[in-house]
């Protein structure tokens, strides 16, 4: 980022989140970069900025739509760029229908699974009569595979629900699903209607300043400086960055908010480019390598993807994550794949029996932290482990968090301290609201006191894909253990406990690879479990060698290795996460301190800093180029790209992988090597970002009749209820938006600050932000008590009248946000304790991930304490009767014309309903019924 | 005015240029990392109701025994912007030394309004905000003429040999009359007078260990034990965006004279420098400060002056006075002795 | 004590050096004079990496007899040059914290209140319940009669502050278990 010449930090507070971190913007901007923050609140990081947009919470991709319409209406894109590295000139087949043709819908919606069949979002495959396949069908549906056997059984896969479950993103590692043929058509002048460029135009048009005026309450000067300085800051000779964080991810379009952002950068040629790119600020230690070696439900590690329900043979597996003919590395997952098993099976795994693929648990839906928690309500689950965690606080639905916990037969708390999440049952909300009674309650709780960072050794991956080894300082004390050491020994202890089992089911236990050298303590080496993670060589000439990179692993159970991407970080027996050559006596990149992956690469797809001749873009922006003499990439970073393809190398349509790169794909993990502006598979939810309104939110899309996501997932549940949207009734009972965040003075849920008091005393109180206007409206006191109601529960705050929150004009009329820091929780044991923000939330999914709402929900606020017990209660019940919530309230897939909203009738166009809110003028027309929409 | 009243020179066998803060607060993001860095260092009990003081994100109020970094808060309107823009022009058109754009610097758009010595360089303010909030941290001022220091009776604040000031707890018999000595009410005594047992860990995890240096006078060493050593004090190595910087004073004064020079070039004519001026009335400060706006708006004395500065003139007006009496005395014994 | 000697009382010492007016050395009592600062008197400093948020910032661990004295910035890091926020400031509270737990708790069925429990017992009966709990939620097949093979009796959530070495063994057990309904702070 220091490299920026305009860094835009939006859906992020970087300053106050990632502090040290900032010192790279500051640096950026004292070498003249411009700092934008566009943000619901001004903070400390506005402070710093040039800059501060004050947005609607939520509204983000109608401004970058903005901006990426007035990038292609001024003609402002990188043509070159834009023309030789990305899919604008991909054609897309002719059944596909934008959010333009059908007010808000894209074609394949099913209404009655709520999902997309993406089949009409393929590009249109070129008539060739290569392979013997089929002209002209126009998808690009891996079933044309050659090698498929059962065709009855592929039908399967195509029709109904199937697809769409079967698109669903969870179910894809980050490759997303294969593309078969990289032969497609396309137009490189850009003028067909159906190119990737003009459907992207199209799709923006409406996507105005004055729009962004009436969605987003962003003046029209506001937008035209970000856009001027945006735009000026990009191109040959600089380029702009943008960083992001959970302001982006966590909404139900969360995804297409960093999709519409990479579409910008990818018009304005800032991908792959120092200072250019998107910055993902992840928030935790080492929340990148829990994505990487993930203890996610959906992944295994390195991103492939957990096997599904009828993926009966590896081979079915292997075609759901990639075709052997599609670009880039992704098409070698059978190697991945076939180590990471071998790493887990050794010996029991073997050509024979499939690698003991069988082993593997299989998905049949989304298996997510939401689902477990209402399953937990079903009594469906026995036991939950919690480590390093506090859902209690830090989850959304503090109360179905709780509440699940109450239905357990046992849980296993592992922390520092006695957070909430270990003492609910005694101290929680539920207790004192006399909803639960801790005699009544029959969870098992075992609180195991957890190792600090400092009392062992291991990595954390960072955000930008950095490993670091942790050196041990001391020992644990007392009855604290490391999660490495309690979870080697749980597996041994159940192991032998099943050790006379003749049950196959607990052959995958029984033949794990599961012995790792301890110390006298009984503690793991974390090293030896490094050296497995980045692979080994099992047998040939290298055996015992440790792999030095993924491209070394092979399909045929000669390599062994945990997780692929991370190969190359133990090369050559050496742990380099532990490299620590010091920063000041190396170049920026900084190379020799702990290992990025893949292969210590630092910018991602940095072959895009040069053009398609292998020159950089500008002497000043030079980063990776071809050096002509040595034929080979070089630069001041790994080349990301087969280090010795020339630039001008075609393509070979026949080869798969890394031999399918062009000379200029420099996109190596996406199946056409090209940089998507249209993404016709890997989003469930639209090829192209479309604004929608939040679950709960007093807005009327302005944009389309479809108020919310239609691909949303969403729980219809009487303890998950939704406050009315738009001008549905009811909607003024809960008029505010509330948004959540973080302060730099804590951590999370609190877990790691409200225990400590130099901390706790730095950020004593819970409180709530609100603008002056609001204060003056319900007559809040500064520094007074407040109680904020929501749907589903109610908290009181303290209350910070402040000229930071802004009251904004959305559709002409003021739109008002309370600003809610997330940290705090009621459990007695810690040094400040308060209401949990997190409470108020409801629990509506982003449908490619699985991430929850935290961003946006309606709310009411008053002035005063909130009631206690039984009252809180009925405080709680009486606003949702007034708001006549139902279980359908908010959650209609699509959009009734005539309704925007929920049960109990809308107001008329022109006239206010019951709540006193005037109806917005008539939506325009809409094409036809729910019945013309395709399914 | 003068120098240190410790003549620099006295100290024989150490060759330490005077070292000191510049606190540039145009780039605080007031994170408050110094506030603890320098509490854990110095291992100070924390010392709060945990209640909020109502002073914005500031929950610790002010400089005291227990806290000898503090992140002040300070929210303010375009109006009030506007006002502290005339301020500093004002103040440039004084012609006070150190302040003012070089000649060098290249200019932007259409000169303002501005006095006629910096008429070479551009000084319009780019379009005055409509609010902005003024983070600074606030620390011991290690004064050149330090008022702590000089009434100290005990000998327990001493001026070290990189100039600064450091109480010696050991010695310390908690007076207090260094208390009323600091004009700007930064030295304290450590007292246990709330309710909340304070807390002084001894490094065992899970156990709470007695306050140590109760009773005893307590603020900001600029880290002497870390210094001796050769490394950064605490605070400054922490800071995120080197907001804090540390070095040796000469160097830091002329940091903080090219960066105001800098944000004045850039219109921004609020910008200006406190501590930094050796005639003023504590001698110029060995932590020098960087502010957009009056000190007062900070919490900061105006015109901070040390209550010793008169002494000089007291005693010679106090020994004329008592010549005086004596010759009086002398005087009426010689003129009214025969009767 | 030191037998101390009368040239070494501050008003000699004030009269014998340069320092008459007794505000510098002079007035240094020999603890001053021996000042250390405890970076130097550590048995030993490790690199590590601090546990909040994702910026990666390195840390230095001071260790004195055993126990962690501080924790400072790493100035060798190339991202944060020895710089640390508040939180990634106060790393040493959080190991050496008053309210840290460091022994295990319990709580028995409809009990009020924690009890202890001895370590080794603590895991036998979690590993006897988790294989409990895996048998009885366990899934051969789904309604077609397709295989699933797994658990749904047993649900974990956490890992982001995890090293990567403990998530790839959870993850690795679990999964050889059976147990699908892994999730951590990713997703939340």
């Amino acid at each position: 980022m220091a490299n920026a010449d305009c860094i835009v930090i939006q859906g992020s507070n970087m300053a106050e989140c990632h502090p040290v971190g900032y010192q790279w913007v500051t640096e950026a901007k004292a070498r003249g970069a411009k700092v934008i923050h566009v943000d619901p609140r001004f903070t400390r990081t506005s402070a710093v900025a040039d800059r501060h947009v004050p947005i609607r919470a939520g509204s983000d991709i109608v401004l970058l739509g903005a901006l990426i319409n007035h990038v292609l209406s001024n003609e402002l894109w990188f043509k070159e760029y834009v023309v030789a590295y990305t899919n604008a000139a991909t054609i897309v087949n002719e059944d596909f229908r934008d959010t333009e043709d059908l007010d808000g819908l894209f074609s394949g919606y099913d209404p009655e699974t709520g999902e997309y069949d993406l089949e009409s979002w393929a590009y249109s495959r070129r008539e060739h009569d290569a392979s013997g396949t089929e002209a002209g069908s126009g998808t690009t549906d891996p079933d044309d595979h050659e090698h498929r056997e059962d065709d009855a059984h592929a039908d399967d896969y195509e029709h109904g629900a199937d697809t769409s479950e079967r698109a669903a993103g969870h179910q894809y590692g980050s490759g997303g699903p294969p593309i078969e043929h990289p032969e497609f058509e396309s137009d490189p002048t850009l003028q067909h209607p159906r190119t990737v460029f003009q459907i992207l135009k199209r799709h923006y048009s409406r996507y105005t300043p004055e729009m962004v005026r009436d969605a987003c309450g962003i003046s029209v000067e506001d937008f035209d400086y970000l856009a001027r300085t945006i735009t000026e800051n990009s191109g040959r000779e600089r380029t702009t960055c943008f960083a992001y964080a959970v302001g982006w991810t966590q909404h139900t379009t969360g995804a297409q908010f960093i999709r519409a952002a990479s579409i910008l950068q990818l018009l304005l040629g800032n991908m792959g480019r120092p200072g250019g790119g998107i910055m993902a600020l992840r928030g935790h230690a080492s929340i990148q390598g829990s994505t990487d070696i993930p203890t996610l439900f959906n992944l295994l590690p390195g991103y492939l993807p957990m096997p599904r329900v009828g993926m009966d043979s590896l081979e079915d597996y292997l075609d759901s994550v990639s075709s052997r003919t599609q670009k880039g590395y992704w098409a070698h997952a059978d190697a991945y794949t076939i180590s990471l098993l071998k790493a887990w099976w050794g010996d029991a795994a073997q050509a024979d029996n499939d690698w003991a693929y069988s082993y593997l648990p299989r998905l049949n839906g989304a298996h997510g932290t939401y689902q477990t928690v209402m399953s937990m309500l079903d009594d469906e689950v026995d036991g939950y482990f919690v480590f390093g965690q506090n859902p209690a606080v830090g989850s959304a639905h503090g109360r179905m968090q709780r509440l699940g916990m109450a239905h357990l037969k046992w849980l296993v708390v592992r922390d520092f301290s006695l957070i909430e999440t270990a003492t609910w049952w005694k101290d929680g909300p539920e207790i004192a609201s006399g909803e639960l009674r801790t005699e009544d309650i029959e969870t098992e709780v075992f609180f195991m006191p957890a190792a600090t960072h400092v009392e062992k050794a291991g990595t954390f991956t960072q955000t930008q894909r950095l490993l670091q080894w942790r050196h041990q300082a001391t020992t644990p004390p007392g009855d604290c253990q490391s999660e490495l050491h309690f979870f080697y020994e749980l597996g041994r202890r159940i192991r032998s406990r099943l050790a006379e089992s003749t049950d196959e089911r607990d052959r995958p236990l029984l033949d794990l690879m599961w012995d790792y050298p301890t110390d006298e303590h009984g503690d793991p080496d974390p090293e030896a479990v490094l050296a497995e993670i980045n692979g080994t060589h099992l047998t040939g000439p290298q055996a015992g060698r440790p792999l030095s990179s993924y491209t070394e692993m092979k399909p045929d159970g000669s390599t062994a290795g945990g997780c692929w991407i991370y190969s190359g970080v133990y090369a050559d027996g050496i742990n380099h996460a532990a490299n620590r050559r010091p920063g000041h006596e190396q170049g920026p990149n900084a190379p020799e301190w702990g290992w990025a992956w893949p292969s210590n690469r630092r910018i991602l797809y940095n072959r895009a800093s040069a053009d398609p001749e292998g020159r950089p873009w500008s002497e000043r922006k030079k980063f990776v180029w071809w050096d002509e003499e040595k034929q080979q990439w070089t630069g001041q970073d790994v080349p990301d790209f087969p280090v010795d393809r020339a630039p001008g190398s075609p393509s070979d349509p026949r080869a798969g992988g890394a031999a399918g790169l062009a000379g200029d794909d420099p996109f190596i993990m996406q199946a056409d090597g090209k940089g998507w502006l249209f993404a016709p598979k890997g989003m469930v939810d639209g090829p192209l970002p479309t604004h929608y309104e939040a679950q709960e939110s007093p807005v009327d899309n302005p944009l389309y009749t479809q108020q919310q996501s239609p691909a949303r997932i969403t729980f219809p549940r009487t303890d998950n209820l939704s406050a009315p949207s738009a001008n549905a009734a009811g909607v003024g009972v809960y008029p505010c938006i509330f948004t959540t965040y973080r302060l730099t003075e804590h951590h999370t849920a609190g877990g790691m600050s409200r225990w400590l008091p130099y901390l706790s005393e730095l950020q004593p109180e819970m409180f709530c932000e609100v603008s002056p206007e609001l204060a003056a409206e319900r007559g809040l006191e500064p520094y007074g008590w407040a109680t904020i109601i929501s749907p589903r529960a109610a908290i009181e705050a303290k209350v910070l009248v402040t000229e930071r929150m802004r009251t904004l004009t959305v559709g002409g009329r003021p739109v008002h946000q309370v600003g809610l820091p997330y940290h705090w929780g009621v459990g007695g044991e810690a040094f400040v304790t308060g209401d949990a923000a997190n409470d108020l939330l409801g629990i509506t999914l982003d449908p490619n991930v699985q991430i929850q709402e935290s961003k946006v929900g309606s709310c009411d606020i008053r002035p005063g304490r909130r009631p206690h017990g039984a009252e809180l209660l009925a405080l709680i019940a009486d606003y949702q009767t007034r708001a006549g919530l139902t279980p359908e309230t908010s959650n209609e897939r699509v959009t009734d014309p005539g309704t925007s909203g929920a049960v109990g009738g809308p107001a008329a166009p022109g006239t206010a309903n019951a709540a006193g809110i005037p109806g917005t003028p008539a939506a325009p027309d809409t094409p036809g019924t729910e019945t013309e929409r395709e399914g | 005015m003068r120098q240190l009243t410790e003549a620099p020179d006295h100290i024989a066998h150490h060759e330490h240029p005077r070292k000191g803060f510049f606190t540039d607060t145009s780039i605080c993001i007031g994170c408050k990392a110094c506030e603890v860095a320098c509490k854990e260092w110095n291992r100070n009990p924390h010392d709060s109701a945990f209640e909020l003081l109502e002073s914005s994100y500031d929950n610790t109020g002010s400089l005291g025994a227990d806290t000898w970094r503090h992140v002040a808060f300070v929210e303010q309107s375009g109006q009030q912007i506007e006002q502290a823009r005339e301020s500093g022009r004002a103040l440039v058109s004084l012609g006070m030394p150190g302040i003012g754009p070089p000649a060098s610097r290249p200019s932007s758009a259409a000169p303002g309004i501005v006095p006629s010595d910096t008429a070479s360089s551009d000084t319009t303010p780019p379009d005055t905000p409509e609010f902005r909030w003024l983070m600074s941290s606030d620390v011991c001022k290690h004064c050149t003429n330090a008022g702590c220091l000089d009434v100290c009776p005990t000998g327990a604040l001493f001026r070290t040999e990189f100039g600064t000031v450091v109480v010696q707890d050991d010695v310390c018999n908690g007076c207090g009359t260094c208390v009323a000595g600091c004009p700007f009410g930064v030295i304290e005594r450590r007292s246990d007078g709330i309710v909340a047992p304070k807390t002084e860990r001894d490094f065992t995890p899970g156990e709470q260990a007695a306050t140590r240096n109760v009773g005893v006078a307590q603020k900001c060493t600029l880290c002497y034990d870390r210094m001796v050593d050769d490394q950064t004090p605490a605070c400054a190595q922490a800071c995120p965006t080197t907001s804090i910087k540390y070095g040796d004073r000469e160097e830091m004064v002329a940091t903080a004279r090219q960066r105001v020079a800098e944000l004045q070039t850039q219109g921004m004519s609020e910008a200006r420098l406190y501590g930094a001026n050796d005639f003023d009335g504590v001698g110029g400060t060995g932590s020098v400060f960087l502010l957009l706006d009056e000190p007062e708006v900070y919490g900061l004395p105006p015109d901070p002056r040390v209550p010793t500065a008169d002494l000089p003139q007291m005693f010679k007006r106090a020994g004329i006075a008592a010549a005086g009496m004596l010759a009086a005395t002398a005087v009426a014994f010689v003129a009214g002795g025969r009767r | 004590m030191a037998r101390f000697s009368f040239l070494e009382w501050p008003v000699i010492r004030q009269l014998r050096s340069s320092d008459s007016l007794g505000r510098g050395e002079a007035v240094t009592s020999q603890r001053t004079r021996e000042i250390a600062p405890r970076t130097a008197t550590a048995d030993r400093v490790v690199q590590s990496v601090c546990p909040y948020c994702a910026v990666g910032c390195g840390q230095r661990v001071f260790v004195k007899d055993g126990k962690v004295v501080q924790i400072e910035g790493d100035p060798d890091s190339p991202i944060s040059r020895g710089r640390l926020c508040p939180k990634g400031a106060a790393s040493e509270q959080l190991v050496n914290a008053p309210g840290r737990q460091t022994r295990l708790l319990y709580r028995a069925p409809r009990a009020t209140e924690w009890q202890h429990l001895d370590l080794d017992t603590a895991i036998d009966m979690i590993a006897d319940r988790f294989i409990a709990a895996r048998r009885r939620g366990w899934q051969d097949t789904d309604e077609h009669g397709r295989r699933l093979r797994r658990t749904m009796g047993i649900a974990a959530l956490g890992g982001a502050t995890l090293d990567n070495e403990e998530n790839y063994l959870i993850k690795k057990l679990f999964t050889a278990a059976g147990a699908v309904q892994i999730e951590n702070q990713a997703r939340i």
